[in-house]
Protein backbone atom coordinates (compact mmCIF):
# COMPACT_ATOMS: atom_id res chain seq x y z
CA UNK A 1 0.00 0.00 0.00
CA UNK A 2 3.03 1.99 0.92
CA UNK A 3 3.96 2.00 -2.47
CA UNK A 4 1.09 3.45 -3.94
CA UNK A 5 1.11 6.15 -1.56
CA UNK A 6 4.71 7.39 -2.24
CA UNK A 7 4.14 7.80 -5.65
CA UNK A 8 1.86 11.02 -4.76
CA UNK A 9 4.24 12.04 -2.34
CA UNK A 10 5.06 15.99 -2.26
CA UNK A 11 9.08 15.87 -2.10
CA UNK A 12 11.13 18.83 -1.82
CA UNK A 13 12.11 18.58 -5.17
CA UNK A 14 8.72 19.19 -6.41
CA UNK A 15 8.67 22.61 -3.62
CA UNK A 16 11.95 23.87 -5.67
CA UNK A 17 10.69 23.35 -8.77
CA UNK A 18 7.26 24.72 -8.20
CA UNK A 19 9.52 27.31 -6.67
CA UNK A 20 11.53 28.15 -10.00
CA UNK A 21 8.91 28.33 -11.87
CA UNK A 22 6.98 30.95 -10.40
CA UNK A 23 9.61 32.77 -10.04
CA UNK A 24 10.28 32.57 -13.97
CA UNK A 25 7.19 33.74 -14.56
CA UNK A 26 7.13 36.35 -12.01
CA UNK A 27 10.57 38.01 -14.21
CA UNK A 28 9.01 38.12 -17.37
CA UNK A 29 6.02 39.77 -15.97
CA UNK A 30 7.98 41.83 -14.35
CA UNK A 31 10.24 42.74 -17.17
CA UNK A 32 7.07 43.34 -19.80
CA UNK A 33 5.27 45.33 -17.44
CA UNK A 34 8.64 47.90 -17.22
CA UNK A 35 10.22 47.29 -20.88
CA UNK A 36 6.61 47.38 -22.55
CA UNK A 37 5.04 49.91 -20.15
CA UNK A 38 1.37 48.36 -22.30
CA UNK A 39 -1.74 50.21 -20.41
CA UNK A 40 -4.09 46.84 -20.24
CA UNK A 41 -7.33 47.95 -21.25
CA UNK A 42 -10.28 45.15 -21.50
CA UNK A 43 -13.27 47.42 -21.26
CA UNK A 44 -14.15 47.50 -25.06
CA UNK A 45 -13.91 43.93 -25.37
CA UNK A 46 -17.64 42.81 -24.19
CA UNK A 47 -19.18 46.00 -26.92
CA UNK A 48 -17.39 43.32 -29.82
CA UNK A 49 -18.78 40.06 -28.57
CA UNK A 50 -22.47 41.42 -28.51
CA UNK A 51 -24.70 44.82 -29.54
CA UNK A 52 -27.97 46.05 -28.36
CA UNK A 53 -29.73 46.67 -31.07
CA UNK A 54 -31.77 49.05 -31.18
CA UNK A 55 -34.80 47.98 -33.76
CA UNK A 56 -35.50 44.79 -32.30
CA UNK A 57 -34.51 45.60 -28.60
CA UNK A 58 -32.64 42.85 -28.03
CA UNK A 59 -28.66 41.75 -27.65
CA UNK A 60 -27.43 40.54 -31.33
CA UNK A 61 -24.07 39.57 -31.68
CA UNK A 62 -21.11 41.29 -32.87
CA UNK A 63 -18.00 40.44 -34.88
CA UNK A 64 -16.31 38.28 -32.30
CA UNK A 65 -19.32 36.02 -31.63
CA UNK A 66 -20.39 35.99 -35.00
CA UNK A 67 -16.58 34.90 -35.98
CA UNK A 68 -16.80 32.28 -33.03
CA UNK A 69 -19.88 30.68 -34.37
CA UNK A 70 -18.55 30.59 -38.29
CA UNK A 71 -15.18 29.10 -36.75
CA UNK A 72 -17.96 26.67 -34.86
CA UNK A 73 -19.47 25.85 -38.10
CA UNK A 74 -16.31 25.62 -40.16
CA UNK A 75 -14.67 23.53 -37.55
CA UNK A 76 -18.06 20.80 -37.10
CA UNK A 77 -18.47 20.58 -40.74
CA UNK A 78 -15.10 19.94 -41.85
CA UNK A 79 -14.56 17.70 -39.29
CA UNK A 80 -17.56 15.39 -40.29
CA UNK A 81 -16.67 15.38 -44.16
CA UNK A 82 -12.45 15.22 -42.92
CA UNK A 83 -13.27 12.44 -41.34
CA UNK A 84 -15.35 10.84 -44.45
CA UNK A 85 -13.00 11.51 -47.21
CA UNK A 86 -10.19 10.14 -44.16
CA UNK A 87 -11.52 6.76 -43.70
CA UNK A 88 -12.38 6.00 -47.15
CA UNK A 89 -8.92 7.04 -48.30
CA UNK A 90 -7.16 5.84 -45.60
CA UNK A 91 -9.09 1.87 -46.54
CA UNK A 92 -7.83 2.66 -50.18
CA UNK A 93 -4.16 3.04 -48.71
CA UNK A 94 -4.43 -0.87 -47.46
CA UNK A 95 -6.24 -1.99 -50.60
CA UNK A 96 -4.47 -5.03 -52.53
CA UNK A 97 -4.99 -3.54 -55.85
CA UNK A 98 -2.85 -0.76 -57.23
CA UNK A 99 -5.19 1.81 -58.23
CA UNK A 100 -6.76 2.99 -55.41
CA UNK A 101 -3.65 2.58 -53.00
CA UNK A 102 -1.90 4.68 -55.73
CA UNK A 103 -4.49 7.30 -56.13
CA UNK A 104 -4.75 7.81 -52.34
CA UNK A 105 -0.86 7.80 -52.12
CA UNK A 106 -0.91 10.40 -54.41
CA UNK A 107 -3.76 12.58 -52.77
CA UNK A 108 -1.56 12.17 -49.18
CA UNK A 109 1.57 13.11 -50.54
CA UNK A 110 0.65 16.10 -52.62
CA UNK A 111 -0.93 17.77 -50.41
CA UNK A 112 0.95 16.58 -47.08
CA UNK A 113 4.30 17.93 -48.81
CA UNK A 114 2.77 22.11 -50.12
CA UNK A 115 2.57 24.50 -48.01
CA UNK A 116 -1.10 24.87 -46.60
CA UNK A 117 -1.37 28.82 -48.08
CA UNK A 118 -0.99 27.39 -51.78
CA UNK A 119 -3.06 25.05 -51.15
CA UNK A 120 -5.80 26.81 -50.04
CA UNK A 121 -5.36 29.49 -52.99
CA UNK A 122 -4.93 26.74 -55.66
CA UNK A 123 -8.09 24.71 -54.42
CA UNK A 124 -10.26 28.54 -54.13
CA UNK A 125 -9.22 29.80 -57.29
CA UNK A 126 -9.30 27.27 -59.59
CA UNK A 127 -11.34 24.20 -57.92
CA UNK A 128 -13.28 25.77 -55.90
CA UNK A 129 -14.80 27.76 -58.67
CA UNK A 130 -16.19 25.05 -60.45
CA UNK A 131 -17.29 22.66 -57.83
CA UNK A 132 -19.72 25.41 -56.21
CA UNK A 133 -21.55 26.17 -59.59
CA UNK A 134 -21.72 22.22 -60.36
CA UNK A 135 -23.29 21.34 -57.25
CA UNK A 136 -25.54 24.35 -57.70
CA UNK A 137 -24.77 25.70 -53.89
CA UNK A 138 -23.95 29.62 -55.21
CA UNK A 139 -27.64 29.55 -56.22
CA UNK A 140 -28.82 27.48 -53.41
CA UNK A 141 -30.09 31.00 -51.38
CA UNK A 142 -32.36 31.81 -54.10
CA UNK A 143 -33.96 28.34 -54.53
CA UNK A 144 -35.13 28.09 -50.85
CA UNK A 145 -38.40 28.89 -49.46
CA UNK A 146 -37.88 31.25 -45.70
CA UNK A 147 -38.01 28.05 -43.22
CA UNK A 148 -35.66 26.88 -45.64
CA UNK A 149 -33.45 29.34 -45.43
CA UNK A 150 -33.75 29.27 -41.42
CA UNK A 151 -32.64 26.09 -41.32
CA UNK A 152 -29.24 26.57 -43.35
CA UNK A 153 -28.47 29.90 -41.91
CA UNK A 154 -28.84 27.76 -38.49
CA UNK A 155 -26.31 25.11 -40.32
CA UNK A 156 -24.22 27.19 -42.23
CA UNK A 157 -24.52 30.53 -41.68
CA UNK A 158 -25.28 34.21 -43.11
CA UNK A 159 -27.01 32.54 -46.86
CA UNK A 160 -25.73 35.76 -48.60
CA UNK A 161 -22.00 33.45 -47.57
CA UNK A 162 -23.14 30.43 -48.18
CA UNK A 163 -20.97 29.23 -51.37
CA UNK A 164 -18.27 31.14 -49.46
CA UNK A 165 -18.50 29.16 -46.36
CA UNK A 166 -18.99 25.64 -48.32
CA UNK A 167 -16.08 26.37 -49.99
CA UNK A 168 -13.77 26.91 -46.91
CA UNK A 169 -15.31 23.72 -45.08
CA UNK A 170 -14.55 21.50 -48.65
CA UNK A 171 -10.75 23.12 -48.31
CA UNK A 172 -10.17 22.60 -44.78
CA UNK A 173 -12.08 19.14 -45.04
CA UNK A 174 -10.16 18.21 -48.15
CA UNK A 175 -6.49 19.14 -46.06
CA UNK A 176 -7.10 17.74 -42.90
CA UNK A 177 -8.51 14.64 -44.44
CA UNK A 178 -4.97 13.79 -46.10
CA UNK A 179 -3.68 13.48 -42.26
CA UNK A 180 -6.48 11.35 -41.11
CA UNK A 181 -5.99 9.13 -44.00
CA UNK A 182 -2.73 8.05 -42.52
CA UNK A 183 -4.12 8.24 -39.24
CA UNK A 184 -6.36 5.50 -40.66
CA UNK A 185 -3.97 3.18 -42.44
CA UNK A 186 -1.80 3.34 -39.00
CA UNK A 187 -4.81 1.93 -37.43
CA UNK A 188 -5.79 -0.70 -39.89
CA UNK A 189 -2.36 -1.91 -39.93
CA UNK A 190 -2.42 -2.37 -36.25
CA UNK A 191 -4.88 -4.71 -36.46
CA UNK A 192 -2.98 -8.18 -36.64
CA UNK A 193 -2.94 -10.46 -39.59
CA UNK A 194 -4.04 -13.25 -37.53
CA UNK A 195 -7.62 -11.32 -36.95
CA UNK A 196 -7.86 -11.21 -40.82
CA UNK A 197 -7.32 -14.53 -40.98
CA UNK A 198 -9.63 -15.92 -38.57
CA UNK A 199 -12.40 -13.52 -40.25
CA UNK A 200 -11.49 -14.88 -43.37
CA UNK A 201 -11.58 -18.73 -42.59
CA UNK A 202 -15.31 -18.26 -40.95
CA UNK A 203 -15.93 -17.06 -44.36
CA UNK A 204 -16.53 -13.31 -44.35
CA UNK A 205 -16.02 -11.33 -47.66
CA UNK A 206 -12.87 -8.49 -47.82
CA UNK A 207 -15.79 -5.88 -47.47
CA UNK A 208 -17.57 -7.42 -44.19
CA UNK A 209 -13.59 -8.04 -42.67
CA UNK A 210 -13.06 -5.00 -42.40
CA UNK A 211 -16.59 -3.91 -41.43
CA UNK A 212 -16.76 -5.98 -38.72
CA UNK A 213 -13.36 -6.91 -37.74
CA UNK A 214 -10.19 -4.71 -38.86
CA UNK A 215 -12.37 -1.19 -38.54
CA UNK A 216 -14.17 -1.55 -35.47
CA UNK A 217 -11.05 -2.51 -33.66
CA UNK A 218 -9.01 0.21 -36.05
CA UNK A 219 -11.23 3.02 -34.83
CA UNK A 220 -10.60 2.26 -31.10
CA UNK A 221 -7.06 2.86 -31.81
CA UNK A 222 -6.84 5.92 -33.81
CA UNK A 223 -9.14 7.76 -31.61
CA UNK A 224 -6.39 9.62 -29.34
CA UNK A 225 -4.61 10.96 -32.52
CA UNK A 226 -7.88 11.66 -34.30
CA UNK A 227 -8.50 13.81 -31.37
CA UNK A 228 -5.25 15.35 -31.83
CA UNK A 229 -6.20 16.12 -35.65
CA UNK A 230 -9.29 17.51 -35.21
CA UNK A 231 -8.17 19.94 -32.47
CA UNK A 232 -5.13 20.64 -35.42
CA UNK A 233 -8.34 21.47 -37.52
CA UNK A 234 -9.80 23.39 -35.28
CA UNK A 235 -6.70 25.73 -34.98
CA UNK A 236 -5.88 25.06 -38.61
CA UNK A 237 -9.86 26.62 -39.85
CA UNK A 238 -7.95 30.18 -39.28
CA UNK A 239 -5.63 29.40 -42.27
CA UNK A 240 -8.94 30.03 -44.38
CA UNK A 241 -9.47 33.30 -43.60
CA UNK A 242 -6.67 33.97 -46.39
CA UNK A 243 -9.97 33.67 -48.76
CA UNK A 244 -12.09 35.91 -46.56
CA UNK A 245 -13.73 33.82 -44.90
CA UNK A 246 -15.31 35.41 -41.58
CA UNK A 247 -14.06 33.13 -39.01
CA UNK A 248 -13.03 34.32 -35.69
CA UNK A 249 -9.01 35.02 -36.87
CA UNK A 250 -10.55 36.75 -39.78
CA UNK A 251 -12.48 39.09 -37.92
CA UNK A 252 -10.08 39.32 -34.67
CA UNK A 253 -8.39 40.55 -37.15
CA UNK A 254 -10.47 43.51 -37.98
CA UNK A 255 -11.20 43.92 -34.44
CA UNK A 256 -7.37 44.41 -33.73
CA UNK A 257 -7.18 47.23 -36.45
CA UNK A 258 -10.08 49.04 -35.61
CA UNK A 259 -9.80 49.46 -31.76
CA UNK A 260 -5.69 49.26 -31.96
CA UNK A 261 -5.74 47.08 -28.61
CA UNK A 262 -4.06 44.43 -30.44
CA UNK A 263 -2.60 42.30 -27.52
CA UNK A 264 -5.75 42.30 -25.48
CA UNK A 265 -7.46 40.90 -28.65
CA UNK A 266 -5.49 38.14 -29.35
CA UNK A 267 -4.78 37.09 -25.88
CA UNK A 268 -9.01 36.92 -25.56
CA UNK A 269 -9.42 35.44 -28.64
CA UNK A 270 -6.02 32.62 -27.78
CA UNK A 271 -8.14 32.01 -24.67
CA UNK A 272 -11.74 31.47 -26.91
CA UNK A 273 -9.19 29.00 -29.16
CA UNK A 274 -8.25 27.48 -25.43
CA UNK A 275 -11.66 26.31 -24.60
CA UNK A 276 -12.91 25.38 -28.07
CA UNK A 277 -9.99 22.74 -28.43
CA UNK A 278 -9.87 21.78 -25.06
CA UNK A 279 -13.54 21.23 -25.02
CA UNK A 280 -13.14 19.18 -27.79
CA UNK A 281 -9.89 16.89 -26.16
CA UNK A 282 -12.39 16.37 -23.25
CA UNK A 283 -15.08 14.78 -25.44
CA UNK A 284 -12.55 12.64 -27.03
CA UNK A 285 -11.30 11.52 -23.53
CA UNK A 286 -14.76 10.33 -22.20
CA UNK A 287 -14.92 8.51 -25.94
CA UNK A 288 -12.08 6.81 -25.21
CA UNK A 289 -12.66 5.94 -22.10
CA UNK A 290 -16.08 4.80 -22.36
CA UNK A 291 -15.01 2.66 -25.19
CA UNK A 292 -11.79 1.26 -23.39
CA UNK A 293 -14.28 0.04 -20.67
CA UNK A 294 -16.14 -1.73 -22.83
CA UNK A 295 -13.79 -4.83 -23.26
CA UNK A 296 -13.50 -5.62 -20.18
CA UNK B 1 -22.85 -36.87 -44.65
CA UNK B 2 -22.05 -39.76 -46.36
CA UNK B 3 -18.79 -41.74 -44.93
CA UNK B 4 -18.08 -44.28 -47.90
CA UNK B 5 -17.80 -42.10 -50.99
CA UNK B 6 -14.95 -42.95 -53.13
CA UNK B 7 -13.93 -39.56 -53.50
CA UNK B 8 -12.07 -37.87 -51.27
CA UNK B 9 -13.51 -34.49 -49.32
CA UNK B 10 -9.78 -32.91 -49.89
CA UNK B 11 -7.90 -34.13 -53.27
CA UNK B 12 -4.13 -32.67 -53.06
CA UNK B 13 -1.73 -33.20 -55.69
CA UNK B 14 1.05 -31.88 -56.75
CA UNK B 15 1.28 -28.67 -54.92
CA UNK B 16 4.32 -26.69 -54.80
CA UNK B 17 4.17 -23.27 -52.68
CA UNK B 18 7.06 -20.65 -53.08
CA UNK B 19 7.99 -17.56 -50.06
CA UNK B 20 10.28 -15.61 -52.66
CA UNK B 21 13.07 -17.73 -54.31
CA UNK B 22 11.87 -20.56 -50.95
CA UNK B 23 10.06 -23.39 -51.84
CA UNK B 24 8.02 -24.19 -48.41
CA UNK B 25 6.12 -26.79 -50.56
CA UNK B 26 7.51 -29.20 -53.15
CA UNK B 27 4.95 -31.28 -55.27
CA UNK B 28 2.90 -32.31 -52.07
CA UNK B 29 0.31 -34.82 -52.74
CA UNK B 30 -2.68 -36.01 -50.26
CA UNK B 31 -6.02 -37.43 -50.02
CA UNK B 32 -8.45 -36.98 -46.95
CA UNK B 33 -11.53 -38.90 -46.92
CA UNK B 34 -14.73 -37.56 -45.09
CA UNK B 35 -14.48 -38.44 -41.26
CA UNK B 36 -10.86 -39.05 -41.50
CA UNK B 37 -8.40 -37.73 -39.01
CA UNK B 38 -5.35 -36.65 -39.92
CA UNK B 39 -2.46 -35.72 -37.61
CA UNK B 40 0.44 -33.67 -39.45
CA UNK B 41 3.85 -33.89 -37.92
CA UNK B 42 7.25 -32.73 -38.32
CA UNK B 43 10.12 -30.30 -37.50
CA UNK B 44 9.29 -26.73 -37.33
CA UNK B 45 9.79 -25.36 -40.99
CA UNK B 46 8.25 -28.22 -42.80
CA UNK B 47 5.82 -26.27 -44.16
CA UNK B 48 3.27 -28.22 -42.04
CA UNK B 49 1.36 -25.18 -41.37
CA UNK B 50 1.05 -24.15 -44.51
CA UNK B 51 -0.43 -27.15 -46.14
CA UNK B 52 -2.96 -26.90 -43.65
CA UNK B 53 -3.60 -23.17 -44.98
CA UNK B 54 -3.51 -23.79 -48.62
CA UNK B 55 -6.57 -26.00 -47.90
CA UNK B 56 -8.85 -22.89 -47.39
CA UNK B 57 -6.80 -20.40 -48.77
CA UNK B 58 -5.23 -18.45 -46.41
CA UNK B 59 -1.89 -19.39 -48.66
CA UNK B 60 -2.13 -19.23 -52.73
CA UNK B 61 -0.09 -22.49 -53.63
CA UNK B 62 1.58 -21.96 -57.25
CA UNK B 63 1.30 -25.01 -58.80
CA UNK B 64 -1.05 -28.06 -58.49
CA UNK B 65 -4.55 -28.21 -57.55
CA UNK B 66 -6.31 -28.28 -54.25
CA UNK B 67 -10.09 -29.36 -54.39
CA UNK B 68 -12.48 -29.12 -51.57
CA UNK B 69 -15.83 -31.19 -51.54
CA UNK B 70 -15.82 -30.63 -54.85
CA UNK B 71 -14.75 -27.37 -55.39
CA UNK B 72 -11.54 -26.60 -56.76
CA UNK B 73 -9.62 -23.79 -55.26
CA UNK B 74 -8.42 -21.00 -58.40
CA UNK B 75 -8.65 -17.70 -58.64
CA UNK B 76 -12.25 -17.61 -58.71
CA UNK B 77 -13.52 -15.22 -55.27
CA UNK B 78 -16.67 -17.44 -55.01
CA UNK B 79 -14.48 -20.77 -54.69
CA UNK B 80 -12.49 -19.28 -51.93
CA UNK B 81 -15.39 -17.98 -50.08
CA UNK B 82 -17.52 -20.87 -50.59
CA UNK B 83 -14.68 -23.44 -49.56
CA UNK B 84 -13.75 -21.14 -46.38
CA UNK B 85 -17.66 -21.13 -45.11
CA UNK B 86 -17.63 -25.11 -45.55
CA UNK B 87 -13.87 -25.15 -44.20
CA UNK B 88 -13.31 -24.39 -39.98
CA UNK B 89 -9.89 -23.58 -38.79
CA UNK B 90 -7.96 -22.84 -35.10
CA UNK B 91 -5.32 -20.98 -35.08
CA UNK B 92 -2.31 -21.38 -32.70
CA UNK B 93 -2.95 -17.87 -31.39
CA UNK B 94 -6.90 -18.19 -30.69
CA UNK B 95 -7.23 -15.19 -32.89
CA UNK B 96 -10.77 -14.22 -30.69
CA UNK B 97 -12.15 -10.65 -32.02
CA UNK B 98 -11.24 -9.15 -28.98
CA UNK B 99 -14.08 -5.99 -29.57
CA UNK B 100 -16.59 -8.95 -29.83
CA UNK B 101 -17.89 -10.64 -26.65
CA UNK B 102 -17.81 -14.84 -26.92
CA UNK B 103 -21.64 -14.99 -28.08
CA UNK B 104 -20.84 -12.07 -30.63
CA UNK B 105 -17.89 -13.97 -31.87
CA UNK B 106 -19.37 -17.33 -32.52
CA UNK B 107 -22.46 -16.13 -34.33
CA UNK B 108 -20.64 -12.99 -36.55
CA UNK B 109 -20.28 -15.41 -39.33
CA UNK B 110 -23.71 -17.40 -39.21
CA UNK B 111 -25.10 -13.89 -39.30
CA UNK B 112 -23.27 -12.21 -41.26
CA UNK B 113 -22.21 -14.99 -44.10
CA UNK B 114 -24.94 -17.89 -43.88
CA UNK B 115 -27.73 -15.04 -43.27
CA UNK B 116 -29.04 -16.09 -40.19
CA UNK B 117 -31.47 -14.21 -37.76
CA UNK B 118 -29.85 -12.95 -34.84
CA UNK B 119 -31.86 -15.10 -32.46
CA UNK B 120 -31.22 -18.05 -34.69
CA UNK B 121 -27.59 -17.86 -34.85
CA UNK B 122 -27.81 -16.88 -30.92
CA UNK B 123 -29.31 -20.50 -30.31
CA UNK B 124 -26.92 -21.95 -32.99
CA UNK B 125 -23.77 -20.35 -30.89
CA UNK B 126 -24.91 -21.55 -27.20
CA UNK B 127 -25.16 -25.30 -28.24
CA UNK B 128 -22.00 -25.46 -29.43
CA UNK B 129 -20.57 -22.97 -26.58
CA UNK B 130 -22.65 -25.41 -24.85
CA UNK B 131 -20.27 -28.03 -26.60
CA UNK B 132 -16.89 -26.76 -25.93
CA UNK B 133 -18.43 -26.93 -22.07
CA UNK B 134 -18.22 -22.89 -21.51
CA UNK B 135 -21.65 -21.47 -21.82
CA UNK B 136 -21.45 -19.86 -18.84
CA UNK B 137 -18.89 -17.61 -20.47
CA UNK B 138 -21.16 -16.20 -23.25
CA UNK B 139 -21.33 -12.39 -22.45
CA UNK B 140 -17.89 -12.00 -21.89
CA UNK B 141 -15.11 -10.06 -23.57
CA UNK B 142 -12.21 -12.86 -24.92
CA UNK B 143 -9.50 -10.61 -22.85
CA UNK B 144 -11.07 -11.82 -19.56
CA UNK B 145 -10.73 -15.76 -20.20
CA UNK B 146 -7.73 -17.70 -19.93
CA UNK B 147 -5.96 -19.24 -22.95
CA UNK B 148 -7.76 -22.66 -22.56
CA UNK B 149 -11.13 -20.71 -22.56
CA UNK B 150 -10.55 -18.84 -25.03
CA UNK B 151 -8.90 -21.46 -27.45
CA UNK B 152 -12.74 -23.37 -26.56
CA UNK B 153 -14.59 -20.43 -27.58
CA UNK B 154 -12.12 -20.70 -31.15
CA UNK B 155 -13.58 -23.73 -31.81
CA UNK B 156 -17.05 -22.99 -31.08
CA UNK B 157 -16.83 -19.98 -33.55
CA UNK B 158 -15.62 -22.38 -36.28
CA UNK B 159 -18.21 -24.87 -35.35
CA UNK B 160 -21.05 -22.59 -35.80
CA UNK B 161 -20.22 -22.82 -39.02
CA UNK B 162 -20.96 -26.34 -38.65
CA UNK B 163 -18.11 -26.88 -41.55
CA UNK B 164 -17.80 -30.28 -43.09
CA UNK B 165 -13.72 -30.39 -41.92
CA UNK B 166 -11.75 -28.28 -39.17
CA UNK B 167 -8.42 -27.50 -39.48
CA UNK B 168 -6.39 -27.19 -36.49
CA UNK B 169 -2.67 -25.71 -36.58
CA UNK B 170 -0.81 -26.18 -33.52
CA UNK B 171 -4.13 -25.40 -30.96
CA UNK B 172 -1.97 -26.35 -28.03
CA UNK B 173 1.26 -24.89 -28.73
CA UNK B 174 0.86 -21.08 -27.34
CA UNK B 175 -1.18 -22.46 -24.05
CA UNK B 176 0.11 -23.03 -20.28
CA UNK B 177 0.45 -26.78 -19.21
CA UNK B 178 -2.31 -26.77 -17.18
CA UNK B 179 -5.05 -25.74 -20.18
CA UNK B 180 -4.12 -27.84 -22.89
CA UNK B 181 -6.25 -30.91 -21.44
CA UNK B 182 -9.34 -28.89 -21.50
CA UNK B 183 -8.80 -28.27 -25.36
CA UNK B 184 -7.62 -31.30 -26.48
CA UNK B 185 -10.76 -33.48 -24.45
CA UNK B 186 -12.82 -30.89 -26.56
CA UNK B 187 -11.19 -32.10 -29.69
CA UNK B 188 -11.23 -35.69 -29.02
CA UNK B 189 -15.35 -34.78 -28.35
CA UNK B 190 -15.38 -33.60 -31.93
CA UNK B 191 -13.53 -36.40 -33.38
CA UNK B 192 -15.75 -39.05 -31.82
CA UNK B 193 -18.52 -37.12 -33.30
CA UNK B 194 -17.03 -37.94 -36.63
CA UNK B 195 -15.76 -34.66 -38.19
CA UNK B 196 -13.34 -34.67 -40.69
CA UNK B 197 -10.21 -33.32 -39.29
CA UNK B 198 -6.52 -32.22 -39.96
CA UNK B 199 -4.64 -31.09 -37.03
CA UNK B 200 -1.05 -30.16 -37.09
CA UNK B 201 0.20 -30.66 -33.56
CA UNK B 202 2.93 -32.00 -31.58
CA UNK B 203 0.85 -33.68 -28.73
CA UNK B 204 1.80 -37.61 -29.36
CA UNK B 205 -0.63 -38.63 -27.05
CA UNK B 206 -3.20 -37.24 -28.69
CA UNK B 207 -2.11 -38.45 -32.13
CA UNK B 208 -2.49 -41.75 -31.17
CA UNK B 209 -6.13 -42.01 -29.61
CA UNK B 210 -7.11 -39.78 -32.60
CA UNK B 211 -5.25 -40.30 -35.87
CA UNK B 212 -6.50 -42.14 -39.07
CA UNK B 213 -3.05 -41.27 -40.63
CA UNK B 214 -0.24 -39.87 -39.52
CA UNK B 215 1.81 -37.56 -41.82
CA UNK B 216 5.02 -36.85 -41.06
CA UNK B 217 6.97 -33.80 -43.76
CA UNK B 218 10.34 -32.61 -43.65
CA UNK B 219 11.56 -29.38 -46.03
CA UNK B 220 8.02 -29.16 -47.39
CA UNK B 221 7.50 -32.44 -48.71
CA UNK B 222 5.30 -35.74 -47.24
CA UNK B 223 8.38 -38.42 -45.92
CA UNK B 224 5.43 -40.59 -44.30
CA UNK B 225 2.26 -41.55 -44.09
CA UNK B 226 0.59 -44.53 -42.26
CA UNK B 227 -1.82 -45.78 -39.56
CA UNK B 228 -0.35 -44.12 -36.19
CA UNK B 229 -0.30 -47.68 -35.11
CA UNK B 230 2.43 -48.28 -37.41
CA UNK B 231 3.67 -44.99 -37.24
CA UNK B 232 5.03 -44.86 -33.92
CA UNK B 233 5.95 -48.07 -33.71
CA UNK B 234 7.53 -48.70 -37.09
CA UNK B 235 8.33 -45.79 -39.03
CA UNK B 236 10.26 -46.40 -42.39
CA UNK B 237 12.28 -43.49 -42.49
CA UNK B 238 15.28 -42.39 -41.25
CA UNK B 239 14.14 -39.06 -40.58
CA UNK B 240 10.97 -39.96 -38.56
CA UNK B 241 12.66 -41.81 -36.46
CA UNK B 242 14.64 -39.37 -35.57
CA UNK B 243 12.43 -36.82 -35.41
CA UNK B 244 10.01 -39.08 -32.81
CA UNK B 245 13.01 -39.43 -30.70
CA UNK B 246 12.98 -36.29 -30.37
CA UNK B 247 9.68 -35.17 -29.67
CA UNK B 248 8.79 -38.65 -27.13
CA UNK B 249 12.17 -38.58 -25.66
CA UNK B 250 10.85 -36.16 -23.05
Amino acid sequence: MSRFTSRYRWSWVDSVVLLGIIGFFGFIGYRVNTVLVYQWEWGFLPGYLFRWDEETQSLLPNLLVKGLLTTLRLAFWSIILATLIGFVTGMMRTSRRLFPRAFSRLYVELIRNVPPIVFIFVFYFFISSQIIPLLGLDTLDQRLGPSGQSVVEFLFGPVSLLSNTFSGIFCLALFEAAYITEIVRSGIQSVSVGQREAAMSIGLSRWQQMRYVVLPQAVQRVIPPLAGQFIILIKDSSIVSLISIQELTFLTLEVANSTQRVFEVWVFVAGVYFVLCYSCALIFRRLEMRLDSSRI
Amino acid sequence: MNENTPNPIIEMSGVSKWFDDFQVLKDVSLQVFSGERVVVCGPSGSGKSTLIRCINRLEEHQEGRIVVDGIELDQDTQHINKVRSEVGMVFQQFNLFPHLTVLENCTLGPMKVRGLSRKDAEALAMEYLQRVRIPEQAAKYPGSLSGGQQQRVAIARSLCMQPRIMLFDEPTSALDPEMIKEVLDVMIDLAESGMTMICVTHEMGFARTVAHQMVFMDEGRIIERSPPGKFFSEPEHERTKLFLSQILSH
